[in-house]
């Protein structure tokens, strides 16, 4: 049964991602202009100047003579045969610079999910099970604030005092020396030492939501008959409060795979620009801002696939853990 | 036609409604819905916070001109990165003291060895009056006048509350003005929001069937778009030669994006749920148009709801236009928000200099808040018979 529901969950992705196909090529073809017309520009700020012949030239090379529908179904056509197409800006194919940056990104995204996960869990369990104690105000005030707080705020904030109260560099996650070399356990170790600060920054909002999310489911279950039974049966007050009523409430943990994963690859752009972090984010907006189509194109899809990908795992995830969600 | 308070009064009668303490039983039993809603409420003291923080936010970027002392795109190449300085309100002698505002005089220096610009108080006051006179602007775009709220006692003097950015412009006029088209440009975008997620929602829920899948499919289609992208190319299609008010309709058409999916829901939700309501039955039966059931009959009994949710759609709209002003992607200076202030914080040399320049994303924080608790509040009262 669980198997035909994931199939009818991935057949209903290619619709989907088609549709983002489509969005995504008109919104990148929106602005006035093309890449060229960003080139050069670019060039007549170092005063070189394209004459009309070499300017069509270029564009009958890059293909941005033809029209639009045209461009869009070459674009589908070699995506669909795993082919990402060229960067006009890096002269590079699209896959190698995705995937240079999507493993980085991907890593991010990882330290960060467990660190919400990690902080979230236990403060959310004493907020509900300690309810209107000091901690669970203090819990309370501290996740309405990180709620409200942009997150390239914080990232500003934490820079701010990392470089005026400790005098250290907090941007990047490499030092200077370790960017371009090759990996080794130092490099590891060097990434390690910067990820704290980006992790924490991208952190903190997701988990405000989840504990506020843990409270409040945690604080429904714990008014619940079976807890009263439990606890007359005279199991301890701690096993009693872990083996049930927080596996219930446990559900929204596994719900946020489905947004955190392309929150924090998307929502990350503006912190990672901040940042200087070399994640997907800052290419991403390079790209889109050069109309360097398909780069942006690749990007759009990469993160609408994860958003979808991630969906799925914490339906399945859920359906798993909790035999009273029904799948059909 | 008086919405549908007798739903549930009468049926449980010992049981006593959430605002019940306060009031009277009688009171309660002949209170309308809003009433009611109010009652409950005013009990929800953050809430109540917020509702004033909101309203003094509002009227403050209503009287933005009388407000803010100096004009914010006035530059002022002697006040470069300015420090804020405290105002002082009584001032003490040695003749006693008496009611008059000031600020300590800031001079500028040049440090002999590093050539650093520093301000060092010359222990000279300036002195400031209320309702004084300073420069002129224009109020509501009606009349010139020159009254602001504080204004130095000597015209050539300046002062600034919250310092002064790399161009020598008074932050504290220049987060007044922003003030306005930050906490404006929630409203604006929710009213799109609004506008779209009641339609959408409404006929999605009430017409059910195949209408409501496509519009599901259609509103799932949204939600699992990357909003970033998605908002950073249509802000970067802008071009910015645009006028200002151009952009500005855009930036909000793009920010009521994210609101109005979840409206649609609630709508649809609720929709869905009252469609077999004994009095929409009754309604029906008594021959009503299916407009008049819609908004006469249905909408009403929503309004609560709909404000909630509206209220909770606002912050995401102002933390929206900041994270894409910030980029340089939203509103383009001169135009003056929150994120176009924060702009200026970007990079780590200038707010060392100046950490002042932090103050426009408190002004974020506090306005998020302010909404959220505000929201939460008019949620939980929304429901007024519920406990």
């Amino acid at each position: 049964m669980i198997w035909r529901y994931i199939l009818k969950r991935i057949l209903w992705m290619v619709p989907f991602l088609f549709g983002v196909s489509i969005v995504a090529f008109l919104l990148i073809q929106a602005p006035p202009g093309d890449y060229l017309t960003t080139y050069i520009a670019k060039l007549g700020e170092s005063n070189e100047v394209l004459d009309q012949a070499s300017i069509e030239n270029l564009r009958a090379r890059f293909g941005l003579d033809q029209p639009l529908y045209v461009q869009y179904f070459k674009w589908v056509s070699r995506l669909l045969v795993g082919d990402f197409g060229m960067s006009f800006e890096w002269r590079q194919p699209v896959s190698d610079l995705v995937w240079g940056r999507m493993g980085l990104t991907l890593c991010l995204s990882m330290a960060t999910l467990l660190f919400t996960w990690a902080v979230a869990f236990p403060i959310g369990v004493y907020s509900a099970v300690r309810k209107y104690s000091f901690g669970d105000y203090l819990a309370t005030t501290l996740g309405f604030i990180g709620l409200a707080t942009p997150n390239f705020l914080l990232a500003l904030i934490l820079m701010y005092i990392g470089v005026v109260h400790f005098g250290a560099d907090v941007g990047g996650l490499f030092s200077n020396e370790y960017k371009n070399a090759p990996w080794s356990m130092a490099k590891v170790w060097d990434l390690a030492k910067h990820l704290w600060l980006p992790v924490v920054v991208l952190g903190t909002s997701a988990t405000a939501s989840l504990i506020r999310i843990m409270r409040a489911n945690l604080l429904d279950e714990l008014n619940k008959p079976y807890v009263d039974t439990a606890r007359a049966k005279g199991l301890s007050e701690f096993w009693l409060i872990m083996k049930y009523p927080v596996r219930v409430a446990l559900n929204p943990f596994v719900s946020t795979i489905g947004w955190v994963l392309p929150n924090l690859v998307s929502g990350a752009v503006v912190t990672a620009i901040v940042l200087s972090l070399p994640t997907a984010g800052p290419l991403m907006l390079q790209a889109l801002l050069a109309q360097d189509m398909y780069l942006a194109g690749a990007f759009v899809l990469m993160l609408s696939s994860l958003t979808v990908i991630g969906m799925l795992l914490s339906d399945i995830l859920l359906v798993l853990l909790d035999p009273r969600v029904k799948y059909d | 036609m008086t919405e549908t308070p007798s739903k549930a009064l009468p049926d449980q009668p010992d049981e006593p409604l959430a605002v019940a303490e306060a009031h009277t039983p009688d009171e309660v039993a002949i209170a309308s819905q809003w009433q009611l809603t109010w009652w409950a409420f005013k009990k929800h003291r953050l809430a109540m916070i917020g509702l004033w923080v909101i309203g003094f936010m509002y009227l403050v970027s209503l009287f933005a001109g009388f407000v803010a002392p100096n004009d914010p795109t006035d530059s002022n190449r002697r006040a470069v990165y300015h420090p804020p300085q405290m105002i002082h309100f009584i001032d003490s002698s040695e003749d006693g003291w008496s009611f008059r505002p000031y600020v300590w005089e800031m001079d500028r220096e040049r440090d002999p060895d590093t050539l650093a610009v520093t301000y060092v108080p010359s222990g000279e006051k300036i002195y400031l009056r209320l309702f004084g006179r300073g420069q002129e602007y224009k109020f509501w775009g009606l009349w010139e006048t020159d009254i602001h709220l504080l204004a130095t006692v000597k015209p050539r003097d300046n002062f600034f509350l919250f310092g002064a950015d790399r161009l020598g412009r008074d932050m504290f006029s220049r987060v007044v003005y922003g003030t306005r088209i930050s906490m404006s440009i929630g409203l604006v975008g929710v009213a799109i929001a609004l506008v779209l997620g009641i339609t959408l929602g409404g006929i999605s829920g009430y017409y059910g069937g195949r209408t409501d899948t496509v519009i599901q499919r259609l509103i799932e289609f949204v939600l699992s778009l990357p909003t970033i992208p998605i908002w950073l190319a249509l802000a970067a299609a802008l071009p910015p030669s645009w006028p200002i008010y151009q952009q500005y309709f855009v930036i909000t058409l793009i920010v009521s994006l994210v609101g109005w999916t979840e409206l649609g829901r609630v709508v649809r939700g609720r929709f869905l749920a009252m469609k077999n309501d004994d009095f929409v039955i009754a309604a029906r039966l008594d021959g009503a148009s299916e407009k008049r059931i819609i908004f006469r009959h249905m909408l009403p009994s929503l309004t609560s709801h709909i404000i909630a949710s509206l209220t909770l759609a606002i912050p995401l709209m102002i933390l929206a236009e900041t994270g894409l002003s910030f980029l340089g992607l939203g509103l383009q200076p001169p135009a003056i928000s929150w994120g176009v202030l924060l702009k200026e914080a970007q990079n780590i040399r200038s707010i060392s200099q100046a950490p002042w320049l932090f103050i426009p994303g408190g002004f974020v924080v506090v306005a998020v808040l302010a909404f959220n608790f505000l929201g939460d509040g008019m949620r939980d009262a929304a429901d007024p018979y519920g406990h």
